[in-house]
């Protein structure tokens, strides 16, 4: 019984890391990883959005969706629900907390079209997981995002003083050490029978 | 007005092609371009939807107001999405399958997305198909490209036709994620060196021209 949750939690924030190898969330990876700091800032952002719009789009599925043969509309429904989300999330937090607004408000506009969001959303009902399962796949997912990010954001600051060959400076080096980074990260693969 | 046209047809290909150039959309161009096969396909996708969505914003622009544009654009994107979606499960399943969640994570893809904003909000429907039309086959050359060059190294075949007994040596880690940030890198290494040639030489064309004309006067 602890074991599905175990495989969830490792699952998604090592052996199946978003970024890293399964490509989801490329563009905020290499976009936003220029400084360790805002790298935690965005990795933050899109860990609350994940455990929410995991929840969220959970419940339209099963109950909405699945009840009335719409199951072609998830796409459509999915974006949707994540969009609104975010916008209200921004709202919510404005009125109530402005300094975590100041921390994760420039964020939070550009996870609507990250796709690890629609991403989490799309594998929680293709693993058929439930409320809670989903809920922890989208939080540990998110997790497992921040930490590439945060990784990537450490060796972009130490390559950035660095003579580059000019053909390679800006998005090729960064994505040559996103290679190395990876490399290191499919030795988890195959880890605690995870696949 | 036609070499207008021709040039907006002709931007996405080469001066500011989407991968190489714009760094846009670039999950799915890692994430499925094992096989040059899944790449073409994926860029066949796109390109039908880039197209669709462009006509379809293009034609809406005085429609749809300001303020609701983003999720108006999103609607009109998810819904081609799910047009290809369902025309590809009927017939062409075992490329659904491999195309797998990236097939309907076509919606977030940025590139349509920005070219809805930055083109197709504000240009006539012709040339918001033209632009489409270049960037998608943009997009498709350069997934082929990097499938090709992923599948030739770590597969030992191309379009899954092995290539004499390559695939004896192949090295898998072409064809594991690291391979795959490690191919695009360097092939946008080699159109960042590609393009700085062809600028120097532009520029040396400009600098050596009125020198010419000097030396034929003279002549």
């Amino acid at each position: 019984m602890n074991n599905i949750y175990f495989t969830i939690i490792v699952g998604s924030i090592f052996v199946n890391n978003f970024v890293l190898s399964q490509f989801l969330g490329i563009c905020p990876f290499l976009g936003v990883s220029k400084k360790t700091n805002t790298a935690l800032g965005m990795g933050f952002a899109v860990i609350f959005v994940m455990a929410i719009a995991s929840v969220f789009t959970f419940i339209v599925n099963e109950y909405v969706l699945v009840p009335y043969d719409l199951e072609y509309m998830k796409t459509i429904a999915f974006i949707l629900i994540i969009a609104a989300l975010v916008q209200s999330v921004e709202i919510v937090i404005k009125k109530f907390s402005p300094s975590l607004y100041s921390a994760l408000g420039v964020y939070l506009p550009l996870i609507t079209t990250n796709c690890a969001v629609l991403g989490v959303a799309l594998l929680n009902v293709e693993n058929a997981y439930n409320l809670f399962q989903s809920f922890l796949n989208g939080v540990f997912a998110g997790v497992g995002f921040t930490l590439a990010i945060v990784l990537l954001a450490g060796i972009r600051e130490r390559i950035q003083p660095k003579n580059v060959p000019e053909s390679f400076r800006g998005f090729p080096i960064t994505l040559i050490a996103a290679a190395i980074l990876s490399m290191g990260f499919s030795a988890f693969s195959g880890m605690f029978g995870i696949v | 007005m036609k070499s207008n046209r021709l040039n907006t047809l002709t931007n996405g290909i080469v001066k500011s092609n989407p991968t190489f150039r714009l760094v846009l959309g670039t999950c799915p161009t890692l994430a499925v371009t094992t096989q040059a096969i899944n790449g073409l396909a994926m860029g066949a996708a796109v390109t039908f939807v880039l197209l669709c969505s462009n006509v379809m914003i293009s034609l809406l622009k005085k429609v749809i107001p300001n303020r609701v544009r983003i999720p108006a654009y999103v609607v009109i994107i998810a819904t081609f999405v799910t047009v290809v979606q369902m025309v590809m499960q009927k017939f062409l399943p075992s490329l659904y399958d491999a195309l797998g969640v990236f097939l309907p994570l076509i919606v977030v893809n940025c590139i349509i997305l920005a070219r809805a904003e930055a083109f197709a909000s504000c240009n006539p429907v012709l040339d918001s198909a033209l632009d489409g039309i270049g960037m998608g086959v943009g997009f498709t050359l350069s997934l082929t490209l990097i499938g090709i060059v992923r599948e030739v190294l770590g597969a030992g075949s191309i379009f899954g036709a092995p290539i004499g007994s390559l695939g004896n040596v192949s090295m898998t880690i072409f064809i594991l994620p690291a391979g795959g940030f490690l191919v695009y890198g360097t092939l946008m290494a080699v159109v960042n060196y590609l393009m700085r040639l062809s600028e120097e030489r532009k520029l040396n064309a400009l600098h050596s021209m009125p020198q010419n004309d000097e030396e034929e006067a003279e002549a």
